[in-house]
């Protein structure tokens, strides 16, 4: 079976690590009512989608 | 290599995931709007729309196809009687996605499946919906009127149409708040503690 033939340094491991990132959301402002919602999907405050699509009515 | 290998398999066997996507292509087909994740609205759109298909073409032999598939006899009326001729114009696309972001508990991305309708079918159906709402209103003024014979035929029908128009969220805030201010309820608790 393969084996690690030499030890691992935990700083190694860390450099290698420094390009696990996060990455942000593309947000922008909603059609409808301008907060900030993702592209493509339907606006989570005011339920609106292309123009007129009321879809989520979750008010209060 | 997984050259034309085409479709999700959804984490499932392939009997479940075709039990799976029976009940949801019925499911659509019976409410005409379904919440679910994007990745089986997506396996559950070409199977409807293949359904759809095949109930516009109309013959015997289309139903009897459609019939080994959608789990319930009065679906697959309904499908071939008022859904296939909503779509006599239009080939292909007779369904539509809606993404509505993650949810909570596993981040799994959600999203309404819904029938495409024209915008007269949808006024018709905001008319329906106020419609029942109007009469829940009535229902429940009706129920504090002495009258009780009429009022409960009216409370039993009015809110069965209503609920099916609403969601649940709604429905649920509306019925806590009168549980939750609870002088009521801490007697109760008082007892457990010295007892």
């Amino acid at each position: 079976m393969a084996v690690p033939k030499r030890r691992h340094s935990s700083t190694r491991g860390r450099k290698r690590r420094t390009h696990w990132k996060l990455a942000a959301p593309g947000l922008h402002a909603c059609s409808h009512c301008s907060s900030l919602k993702q592209p493509h999907r339907v606006c989570p405050n005011c339920g609106y989608y292309d123009g007129e699509e009321i879809v989520v009515p979750r008010s209060e | 290599m997984r050259h034309r290998k085409d479709h999700r398999k959804l984490s499932r066997t392939a009997s479940h995931r075709r039990a799976l996507l029976r009940n949801l292509v019925t499911a659509l087909f019976q409410y005409e709007r379904i919440e679910t994740t994007v990745a089986k609205a997506k396996e559950t759109r070409r199977l409807a729309e293949r359904m759809i298909t095949f109930a516009k073409r109309g013959d015997l032999g289309a139903r009897r196809h459609v019939a080994r598939f959608v789990t319930r006899p009065e679906v697959v009326r309904k499908l071939f009687a008022t859904i296939a001729p909503w779509y006599a114009e239009r080939s292909g696309g007779y369904t539509r996605i809606l993404r509505l972001g993650r949810r909570l508990g596993d981040a799994g991305e959600t999203a309404y499946l819904e029938l495409v309708k024209t915008a007269s079918q949808k006024e018709e159906a905001l008319k329906e919906r106020i419609a029942a709402a109007e009469a829940k209103e009535k229902a429940l003024k009706g129920a504090t009127a002495p009258r009780k014979a009429k009022s409960k035929t009216k409370e039993e029908a009015a809110p069965a149409a209503a609920e099916e128009e609403r969601p649940k969220r709604g429905k649920k805030r509306e019925t806590e708040p009168a549980v939750a201010p609870g002088p009521a309820r801490k007697p109760p608790k008082r007892s457990v503690t010295t007892g």
